[in-house]
């Protein structure tokens, strides 16, 4: 017989029976539910800050509209798909397109509707309250009411939006069982939310390099106030620096404060805390070539300072950044969430066989 | 006052012995619904539809791409069951699932009552659902039927009967909760002092129904228990996961679950991890594509085999749909005067098999007169209600009741008992009589425990006897007293 038939072989047994067992599929949905939540978040933000920024900027040409959307679409999602179903990339085009365009699997409803169905496949073990809170989210987005309040004032669409996120993680915070499903929960919020605060300063990295005449103008000043809004960060940012707004202390804090929750370091500290829970292993000691390239990171944030960053390029650090981010949620996947596909014809056989031996 | 025009009409209302007349049972209900304007019926029905809704307590409708996911009706007046009359309901249902459960075990063994002819062989050996391979296999503690929801239905005179026997997969469970914490919320007075016996306990009875067949190869392990449903595009989804959620128990689907060396484990971020008793929630034509339909994407290959070596236990057993075949319905009151020697407490409907000449005749000589429905459909599905339909609906019965006489029974129209149930109509609303059912659910584990009342189904269209949620059916909360008043 050819070896062709033999099924995959499977992970490894182990003999646990204490009921606190988490299915594969069940961490993937609670992994993605949660991620999708804070990317939604994320993007209602960055275009509410956005669309009122425009407000002070009426006089805009075509080519201006485009080089300000331009970036934060390719900070949020598919130029390629954008383009496929848009002339021009305005306010209107943009704003649209991410969301509530279905098409676009990064939109606002596209990332509601799949956090949604994955807390539909993992009803059972979340809170009623959770579930209840994107579900009447989910029932908000598809009812004709959603896109009414969008067209008679975005800001409250989006802050409705912003809401349910924070509604939701709050009450995840309050009602959820500190079990396993709790730190794929985390993982899934702290790696969109460190991922999605990279991109909202690489904004700025797209912004800034065209016209060198407005650094530090009021355009500039503008702008890097709405980076420091995009991730809720201005109060904060005042509270430390009691000084004008300085892109490289912007940027500074954004990759680097412990304090503020939703900065590079503290998302990655978290990360840390959960990775080490997951694996069970001591503190510093990691169970992959990815998580190492991740813990050899926060190390570098420990040391490293933001002019050496700046020196040697933002981008090209965010975009490190972002590839180790990348790498880290491979490695979850593998190691916790994916189990060799099941070859149905494979396995058929197999057991015919077993049984035949058997008889 | 929405009470004040109620007529009972020709049939035998729940609640009414007689235009204006209440029964002593639902005295309580009346004094409390007197005081009932149609704007409070109506917040308080908003609010409850909105509470499930919320709460995604919805079926799925097919045939729609749309997803849509709608509630089941909640219509807003419990039905009310006094003690004595639910005590004999219990016995009834008892001595039921316990002949039926004799007769699965015989049936797959010595086949004794097919040898004392009670029962013509052919019968049982041509049945669709007969499992000849579970032959001589024995189940843990010979238990067959762990969950089983029996159709009860009440003539004009008010004597309950049997309609169907549910013995593969019977749903609606999460409803009866869902229904009574809905009731509690709504008119939390009168549920206290009406003294109505809890369902509560159904989840926990049900989990320990499951515990109490785990394979006897464990010993006395705490056995893993999943509840394995087809998925979340099934229709009723949400009950599986509600069950899973109540029970604290893993809600798995096939994909989730891989057999070796005959035995199954679930695929776990540890790795593969035993399961020993899995409630099922997919027909067994679905559970393993190596024995049964191959082409089924939702079973495990190799799961019957495990469950054959002993070493998983499934909840129903493989093949007690032979028992809810509508011919052998009809055998059901000869079935407990064998194996019990008792007469039936709950008499079924009276039921003609087109496989038998003599009956056959009076079937075909009176299509337009009776029900004919086919032995193995459920949900209302594949079935005739003869005074209602058409000349064409009548001639196709008639050829496939001659084509394949043992795949029909007939039975004379019941008129089901009614029950005031809100109708809203243009100038707002009342209530008005309706059919209604009652589906109560019966666990069998180290003893046999019936929920005290079970789901209340309601034809809401006017006149309308289908009470499934598929056609226009909605429910209500049943309760059972703790006196008789």
């Amino acid at each position: 017989m050819s070896q062709s038939i033999l099924p995959t072989a499977q992970k490894p047994i182990s003999n646990r029976r204490d009921s606190q067992v988490m299915l594969s599929r069940v961490a993937n949905s609670l992994y993605w539910m949660s991620r999708y939540i804070e990317r939604s978040e994320n993007v209602a933000r960055l275009l509410d800050v956005n669309l009122q920024l425009m407000l002070d900027f009426a006089n805009f040409n075509d080519d201006q509209l485009k080089e300000h959307w331009l970036p934060i679409l390719c900070s949020a999602g598919d130029e390629e798909t954008f383009f496929r179903l848009y002339e021009k990339a305005d306010s209107e085009s943009v704003t649209e397109f991410l969301t509530f365009h279905e098409e676009n699997p990064n939109s606002i409803i596209s990332c509601l509707f799949a956090a949604r169905e994955n807390a539909r496949q993992v009803r059972d073990q979340i809170s009623l309250e959770m579930f209840e809170t994107l579900n009447e989210c989910y029932l908000f987005l598809k009812s004709k009411n959603a896109r009414q309040v969008w067209q008679s004032g975005a800001h409250e669409f989006y802050e409705q939006i912003k809401q349910y996120s924070h509604l939701f993680q709050g009450l995840t915070g309050s009602t959820f069982t500190r079990n396993e499903g709790y730190e794929f929960i985390n993982l899934g919020k702290f790696l969109e939310r460190a991922d999605k605060t990279t991109r909202i300063l690489d904004i700025k990295y797209h912004i800034l390099l065209p016209s060198v005449a407005d650094v530090g103008g009021a355009v500039d000043a503008a702008q890097w106030q709405a980076i420091l809004r995009s991730a809720s960060a201005l109060e904060a940012y005042r509270r430390f620096h009691v000084e004008d707004i300085f892109p490289n202390k912007v940027a500074e804090f954004l990759i680097f404060s412990t304090t503020f929750p939703r900065s590079i370091r503290a998302c990655m500290q978290h990360l840390d805390e959960d990775l080490h829970r997951l694996s069970g292993k001591e503190h510093r000691e990691y169970k992959s070539p990815e998580e190492r390239a991740f813990g050899k990171l926060i190390s570098d944030l420990n040391f490293i300072t933001i002019d050496e960053i700046l020196d040697s390029g933002l981008h090209e650090f965010l975009q490190k950044i972002q590839i180790t981010l990348d790498r880290l949620d491979d490695h979850i996947y593998q190691e916790y969430l994916y189990h060799p596909p099941v070859d149905t014809q494979a396995e058929i056989l197999l057991h015919q066989q077993q049984m035949q031996q058997q008889q | 006052m929405l009470l004040n025009n109620y007529q009972t009409e020709d049939f035998f209302d729940e609640m009414f012995a007689s235009d204006g007349v209440v029964r002593p049972h639902y005295q309580r209900v009346a004094d409390r619904l007197h005081l009932l304007d149609e704007s409070e019926h109506r917040r308080k029905q908003t609010a409850v539809d909105l509470a499930f809704m919320r709460g995604g307590v919805t079926f799925t409708v097919y045939n729609d791409d749309q997803g849509t996911e709608r509630i089941f009706p909640f219509d807003l007046m419990p039905r009310v069951i006094p003690d004595t009359e639910w005590q004999r309901i219990e016995k009834g249902l008892i001595q039921r699932i316990t002949a039926l459960n004799l007769f699965l075990h015989d049936i797959y063994h010595e086949q004794k009552i097919l040898k004392d002819r009670v029962i013509p062989p052919h019968y049982i050996l041509g049945a669709k659902h007969f499992r000849r391979e579970f032959m001589g296999f024995n189940v843990p503690k010979d238990i067959y039927v762990h969950i089983c929801g029996t159709d009860l239905i009440r003539d004009r005179d008010g004597n309950y009967l049997v309609l169907e026997d549910n013995l593969r997969c019977p749903s609606g469970a999460s409803y009866m909760l869902e229904n009574r914490a809905a009731l509690k919320r709504a008119f939390p007075d009168l549920y206290r002092n009406a003294r109505v016996k809890p369902v509560d306990n159904y989840a926990a009875d049900l989990r320990r129904v499951l515990q109490y067949v785990s394979p006897p190869s464990l010993g006395s392990a705490q056995p893993n228990v999943v509840l394995m449903t087809p998925g979340v595009f099934n229709s009723a989804y949400f009950e599986h996961s509600f069950l899973a959620r109540q029970m604290g128990i893993p809600i798995v689907e096939g994909r989730d679950l891989i057999v070796r060396d005959a035995r199954v484990y679930m695929r776990t971020t540890s790795g593969l991890v035993p399961v020993d008793v899995i409630y099922r929630r997919i027909d067994d034509d679905f559970l393993d594509p190596t024995v049964f339909r191959p082409d089924s994407l939702l079973g495990v290959p190799g799961l019957v085999h495990a469950y054959r070596s002993g070493n998983v236990s499934l909840a129903n057993s493989i093949g007690t749909g032979v028992a809810d075949d509508k011919v052998v319905y009809y055998f059901v009151p000869k079935i407990i005067n064998y194996y019990l020697g008792e007469e039936p407490i709950l008499p079924n409907v009276d039921t003609y098999l087109a496989s038998e000449p003599q009956d056959r005749v009076y079937i075909l000589e009176n299509l337009e007169k009776l029900v004919v429905k086919s032995a193995n459909e459920a949900g209302g599905y594949g079935m005739l209600m003869g005074p209602w339909a058409s000349q064409e609906e009548i001639a196709s019965f008639r050829e496939q009741v001659l084509a394949n006489p043992r795949n029909f029974i007939a039975q004379h129209p019941i008129s089901l008992s009614r029950h005031p149930t809100w109708s809203q109509n243009e100038t707002g609303g009342a209530f008005e009589g309706r059919h209604v059912d009652l589906r109560p659910y019966i666990l069998y584990g180290e003893k046999i425990t019936v929920t005290p009342g079970g789901l209340t189904r309601v034809a809401l269209r006017k006149g309308s006897l289908v009470v499934n949620s598929s056609q226009g059916g909605g429910s209500k909360d049943t309760w059972v007293l703790h006196g008789d008043s």
